[in-house]
């Protein structure tokens, strides 16, 4: 999706705000979509596996930077996933220090995101091409919009599939929650109602502009 | 003309040394080595401390009016003796109250539920002979139905006084304990199943059932050692 640039970027707001938005990781470039639908059974795992991955992301980013002019071009895929993999080790560390009880929720896939396509994406087509502070004002914004957008889901699920959200109870008991919304069905439900949201907001946007650039023609 | 096609095609591209690749491979691998290593020290205390209360909060959850615990190994031959001795054996908990007296022995059972082997802790009062509180250690079950057997008040209530004699020969259960369907309850070594979620109830009642024919009555045999808490083991509110 990104343009890849070997042109050396100032960090402008853009850098941070893209991964959020018109480049979003999840919603626009669908990628990661192993953790996106195992993981977002709650808002709690969700919020823990995108921060999870902003960190790899910052980590991965920061490192890949400093040694972009180090790194023969033959083995930048093996440098990449060694960094990307130390990063992951340590985060699996870290969250088994925080809370064992979330390192069960989160299972295997916090191992798993040594293979999510984000980072090997970003270390690949940005952070390998640019200095220290936009790689990681680019990566904190990707791992941003990855962290909003599985908490989208995660929300969702979670309001839907057991009547909760970050554990505390929204409904009476009269509610009888879906539960096949944090079955793995329900995962691909929301993934599909969010993409749908997302798909006509940008098909609006980009008609509104070329009614307005019609207009602007036509009063010329 | 077709010798200069051949040059054009040659491609511009730099040779990288062998020696610049292994340097790259080789210092990245020092550099990942180093930051793993140095988070695995920092965090290698805190996660063996939120092991340890993870334990003892799941031990005092099963024995009600527990304060203290020290690890014990049941050995295969059925006798008891303090861990860390280098006897190999399965883990089980003695649990004790303030005044440093047994309140109560916790043990692990396991069995195939519905989608997954079902690990459970449970608690043992010898005082009343009976299985004081149980509580899930690592489940897969389906949510909203098996997963019930964590969750459901009902179901947790067979838990609080479920009979578990050991005969009179003393090496097996008067009565084997075992799930029954549900509202059919009528013996006190029943468990009432959850309607609904009645492959995961009896997961639970085949666990609690093939694990206390064992630990119970070798908790019988050796009361004594496990009545008697090492004082330096002990909780510092059990010395008040």
């Amino acid at each position: 999706m990104s343009i890849p640039t070997n042109r050396a970027e100032t960090p402008t707001l853009d850098t941070f705000v893209r991964g959020l938005w018109r480049e979003n990781p999840v919603f626009v470039m669908l990628l990661g979509m192993c953790p996106v639908l195992a993981v977002t059974n709650s808002a709690i795992n969700a919020i823990a596996m995108g921060l999870a991955s902003t960190f790899v992301l910052l980590g991965s980013g920061a490192l890949v930077s400093l040694l972009r002019n180090w790194i023969p071009k033959q083995v930048r895929i093996a440098s990449y996933i060694v960094i990307i993999a130390t990063f992951v080790t340590i985060v699996d560390y870290g969250i088994q220090a925080i809370s064992l009880d979330l390192y069960a929720a989160l299972g295997a896939f916090i191992q798993l995101i040594v293979v999510n396509c984000i980072i090997l994406g970003r270390a690949e087509a940005y952070a390998s091409k640019q200095p220290l502070v936009p790689a990681l004002v680019n990566a904190f914004g990707m791992g941003m919009g990855f962290t909003l957008a599985l908490l989208a889901l995660g929300g969702v699920r979670e309001i839907l599939g057991n009547g909760t959200l970050f554990g505390i109870q929204l409904f009476s008991d009269n509610f009888q929650p879906w539960v096949v919304m944090i079955l793995p069905p329900g995962g691909f439900f929301v993934l599909g109602g969010w993409l749908l949201l997302f798909n006509w907001l940008r098909q609006r946007a980009a008609r509104k502009q070329i009614e307005h650039t019609g207009a602007q023609a036509n009063a010329s | 003309m077709a010798e200069s096609n051949i040059q054009v095609e040659v491609p511009q591209v730099p040779v990288t040394p062998s020696w610049a690749m292994l340097r790259t491979l080789g210092g990245i691998a020092a550099i990942s080595g180093l930051l793993v290593v140095l988070a695995y020290q920092v965090t290698a205390p805190i996660i063996a401390e939120n092991q340890r209360l993870r334990t003892e909060r799941a031990v005092f959850d099963v024995v009600p009016g527990a304060v203290s615990k020290r690890d014990f190994v049941l050995k295969p031959d059925g006798t008891i003796v303090a861990a860390g001795q280098g006897a190999r054996g399965d883990v089980i908990y003695g649990a004790y109250d303030a005044s440093g007296a047994l309140k109560g022995v916790a043990f692990q059972g396991g069995a195939q539920g519905y989608s997954d082997i079902v690990r459970l802790l449970f608690g043992y009062d010898p005082g009343c002979a009976c299985i004081v509180g149980m509580r899930v250690l690592k489940s897969t079950e389906t949510p909203g139905l098996g997963d019930k057997i964590e969750k459901d008040p009902a179901f947790q209530k067979n838990f609080t006084a479920l009979d578990a004699k050991v005969g009179s020969d003393g090496t097996a259960l008067a009565n084997a304990i075992v799930t029954v369907k549900h509202g059919s309850k009528s013996e006190p070594w029943q468990i009432d199943a959850i309607s609904g979620a009645t492959i995961s109830s009896n997961a639970v009642g085949r666990a609690l059932n093939q694990a206390a024919q064992v630990v119970v009555p070798a908790i019988r045999r050796s009361i004594d050692i496990l009545g008697h808490p090492n004082p330096s083991a002990t909780h510092p509110s059990a010395a008040q």
